[in-house]
């Protein structure tokens, strides 16, 4: 630690510590501070607790085996989500095989591999553009490159690509942090015995990153299920008599139903709406919690 | 004796190269091809979304008109007028008011779980923030409507309550968490010796935090508040559903608007691929593409430029 | 008793970080079955000479290398497959390292890359190797222990296991009794002089008596140059060719 930096951040006039700690005057202000940056930290972390509350007053009653089971009838005033879940199913599974692979894969490379160069530069700016696209220049790619240009038409397919370009960022970061956290005196173990990359690779390396790509995918799942814009004009349909049968069919999703029932459809009663958005916060809530406690659950496992 | 070990001449070969030297060579390529998914992609997505408007950039565009007419009527029967500069105040009025109101509760959360929370309170705290991360824009879209919308008529004796304060604090709500993140970990940055150094000069934790911890951090707060504004600036389902319908430069925060995201989503449904009002579309998205490169484009030359400290 | 064949064959090495030179114009042999010693004060190159001889700098991406390294015969910088050459060769660092795996599959871990995979030879080689490196008494009953939770001791002596299970020509050991207790060191010694009969050791030691005790041959490093070869004994006793070596014997800089 170089103390001239320390001594510049500090170049102010000799009294502007004149004032002692133990002076009664700063020890209110202190504690004034304090409760204003707790107040301010407070007004920031309820809303999710009132939504939750709202959400779950005004929705709990919709929620039932039926709700979650059955189709929506009625022009979608009445009925069930149960299309919407399978839908928001098919999109997530299909973008996670799409996306898991050439995540880990690219993170691979950036952790192993890849030297410090203008390349690796450049994939790093890409991969923090990627993840700070707007969300409707995602759906407008996904219509460009996908629906057209490749010839899926609206689908699951081009649906769940443009959801997967849209979260790779999300995998490639989990995994690139959960591989640089192996030291690389194990690496160096292996190779000095006659190791190959890849047999390092797989020996030492994925096997204890694999909880933290885990966290990641789980992290993906949630931020897919509740997208709408990439979807919207890419496979998800307003309103679709159907099961999905393959991933060239359009399909109804969770986003994208609670978005036509709350705009598009007259006469839904407030109660499906809420039941509608209870669902997708909880499903969404749910996998964070879930990655979350994983996180910290591994944080515990130590292994060296 | 070591000599004795059932071992395949092969491996020790010098200049044999066997399965596993060319698998590692095949597996070097494929996360090569993988690590530039990423280049590639981005690249991708310019690409198509200027293919598609480039018709339009190429032929009906009028410069002059485009920034800054603020009439956007791409579907008026007597003369389609694409002037974008109604859409481009949507966006910042909405934008503006949502940093306007996150930003300090964003920095006051981000001091207070880095400087005055520890242990278990900071873990909960932070949980949470992720939690409010974690929301999907639609569900916020939800809670405009149906929240916020009958709240604000009924605070402000107003008739309608969807505009730029609804989606203003909607939006507020939704950059604050990845703000605080990036203000926290500025923050953490900033090695303790500078806090020791204040303190042993007598100075107390306020001081400490005021005159030398946000300071030193000042480069990554900055990243902090671009990237909130980048965030702001690409919302679509949230804005589209709680600002309203009418395009028009707004005088009030009651007034209705419309962002530069939400139009694109609002309108394509109702074209024919191809045509003028399409690749008006694709050029607003071309718009808002280089716009969010540049912010966070600049986010990164700042943080990069913090960590050469 | 050491012989005359050659193992280990260096001419005119120069090992470069970037522009800054590492070490110039080293050229030394080493003989089939001997210890040969390197000793010499912290920077002045030794570690680098050693992760030339099994091609290591491939991996770091500033480091160059000018001179030839002949080993068993081969100019290694013209062999085809790197790994069968390092494969070869066993390291010990410094800084003990106990792979995540269990102490059985830290240990199986060069035979299976090899191609064993039969468990009974897996499982004596696994023992075969513990106990010459001292350590099978205190994990025969776990195997299955992770190998990167035992104690520091144990984990440089699992580091020479994992050596000796490559059923190497040629060991180098990078001063590796710094994180180790001296009865430990004792014992680990004790192995070496045995392992002389069958196994070529070059030995980096910044423990001069170390390499009095244990080295045929001895040289000596200072600031990126070999100062010169000689007998153990002879250097000992004073029989140098440069003042350098008698002032660092006698603990005069270093």
């Amino acid at each position: 630690m170089n103390h001239s930096d320390a001594d510049k951040a500090l170049a102010v006039e000799p009294s502007m510590f004149s004032a002692t700690n133990l002076n009664a005057h700063n020890r209110r202000l202190q504690w004034l501070f304090r409760a204003l940056f707790g107040l301010m930290t407070l007004i920031l972390v309820i809303p999710v607790g009132v939504i939750l509350a709202v959400l779950i007053v005004r929705g709990g009653p919709a929620i039932s085996i039926e709700f979650l089971f059955s189709h929506p009838s009625d022009g979608m005033t009445a009925g069930g989500i149960f299309p919407a879940l399978i839908g928001t199913m098919w999109l997530v599974a299909v973008a996670l095989i799409a996306s898991v692979p050439v995540g880990v894969a690219a993170a691979v490379y950036l952790s192993e591999y890849a030297p410090d160069n203008w390349l690796t530069r450049g994939i790093n700016l890409a991969i923090i553009n990627l993840a700070g696209v707007p969300s409707i220049v995602h759906a407008l790619f996904g219509v460009g490159a996908f629906v057209i240009f490749a010839g899926f038409g609206t689908s699951i397919l081009a649906a769940s690509l443009t959801l997967a370009v849209m979260t790779l960022p999300v995998v490639i970061v989990a995994t690139r942090e959960s591989l640089q956290a192996v030291p690389l005196a194990f690496r160096e173990a292996c190779w000095n015995m006659g190791a190959t990359r890849w047999q390092t690779i797989r020996t030492v390396v994925l096997p204890n990153a694999i909880s933290g790509i885990l966290t990641g995918v789980i992290l993906e799942v949630s931020r897919t299920a509740g997208e709408t814009a990439p979807i919207m004009f890419t496979g998800a349909a307003f309103f679709f008599p159907f099961l999905p049968l393959s991933v060239f069919d359009q399909t109804m999703a969770m986003s994208m139903h609670l978005f036509v029932i709350s705009t598009a459809v007259p006469g839904v009663p407030d109660e499906l709406k809420y039941g509608t958005a209870l669902t997708l916060i909880t499903l969404v809530l749910l996998m964070n919690a879930i990655s979350i406690t994983f996180r910290s659950y591994l944080r515990g496992k130590k292994k060296w | 004796m070591l000599a004795e070990q059932a071992k395949p001449p092969a491996s020790m070969d010098l200049d044999h190269r066997g399965r596993d030297w060319y698998t590692d060579k095949a597996i070097a390529f494929l996360v090569f091809v993988g690590g530039i998914s990423a280049v590639i992609f981005i690249i991708g997505i310019f690409v198509f979304i200027t293919k598609e408007g480039l018709g339009f950039i190429s032929g009906p565009l009028d410069v002059r008109e485009f920034f800054g007419s603020p009439a956007w009527r791409p579907t008026s029967l007597r003369e389609p007028t694409y002037g974008v500069l109604a859409l481009i105040a949507g966006t910042a009025s909405v934008t503006g008011l949502a940093m306007v109101v996150s930003v300090p509760f964003s920095l006051g959360a981000a001091i207070f779980i880095g400087e005055f929370a520890t242990g278990r309170l900071r873990e909960v705290l932070k949980v949470l923030v992720e939690l409010l991360a974690a929301i999907p824009s639609v569900v916020w879209g939800f809670i405009g409507l149906s929240i916020m919308n009958p709240l604000i008529i009924d605070l402000f004796n107003v008739p309608v309550g969807l505009g730029v304060l609804n989606s203003g604090i909607i939006l507020g709500l939704m950059a604050a968490p990845i703000m605080t993140t990036i203000a926290e970990d500025a923050l953490k940055a900033v090695p303790d010796t500078y806090r020791e150094a204040a303190e042993a000069m007598g100075a107390t934790k306020w001081q400490v935090i005021f005159k030398v911890v946000l300071p030193a951090a000042k480069n990554g707060l900055v990243a902090a508040v671009l990237l909130g504004v980048g965030r702001g600036f690409g919302e679509t389902m949230a804005v589209l559903m709680a600002s309203g319908h009418s395009i028009n430069i707004p005088t009030s925060p009651f007034d209705s608007v419309r962002a530069l995201t939400a139009t694109i989503a609002a309108e394509l449904g109702e074209t024919a691929t191809g045509s003028e009002h399409y690749q008006a579309l694709f050029t607003l998205g071309i718009l808002l593409f280089v716009v969010t490169f540049i912010i966070n484009l600049t986010a990164d030359l700042v943080v990069r430029g913090a960590k050469k400290k | 008793m050491v012989g005359e064949d050659l193992k280990l064959s260096v001419r005119d090495l120069s090992i470069s970080y970037g522009d800054q030179l590492a070490l110039s114009g080293v050229s030394l042999d080493v003989r089939e079955h001997e210890i040969f010693g390197i000793i010499g004060p912290a920077g002045s190159g030794k570690t680098s000479f050693l992760r030339t001889l099994n091609r290591m700098e491939i991996l770091q991406e500033n480091m160059t290398v000018e001179g030839s390294i002949v080993f068993g015969g081969r100019d290694i910088s013209e062999i085809k497959n790197v790994f069968a050459l390092r494969r070869r060769i066993g390291v010990v660092f410094p800084l003990p390292v106990g792979l995540p795996l269990s102490v059985y599959d830290n240990v199986a871990l060069a035979p299976r890359l090899s191609g064993i995979k039969e468990k009974g030879a897996l499982d004596e080689i696994v023992e075969r190797c513990l106990t010459r490196a001292a350590l099978w008494d205190e994990v025969k009953d776990r195997l299955t222990a992770l190998g990167s939770m035992l104690s520091g001791g144990q984990q440089q002596r699992l580091t020479i296991a994992r050596a000796l299970s490559q059923n190497p020509e040629l060991l180098l050991l990078d001063e590796f009794s710094i994180a180790v207790d001296p009865v430990t060191t004792m014992r680990i010694e004790d192995v070496l002089k045995e392992l002389k009969q069958e196994v070529t050791i070059i030995l980096v030691t910044n423990l001069v008596q170390q390499a009095r005790r244990l080295a045929d041959r001895t040289a000596f490093f200072l600031s990126g140059e070999l100062i010169e070869v000689g007998e153990t004994e002879d250097l000992f006793s004073g029989k140098v060719e440069d003042q350098r070596t008698l002032d660092y014997l006698e603990g005069r800089f270093g």
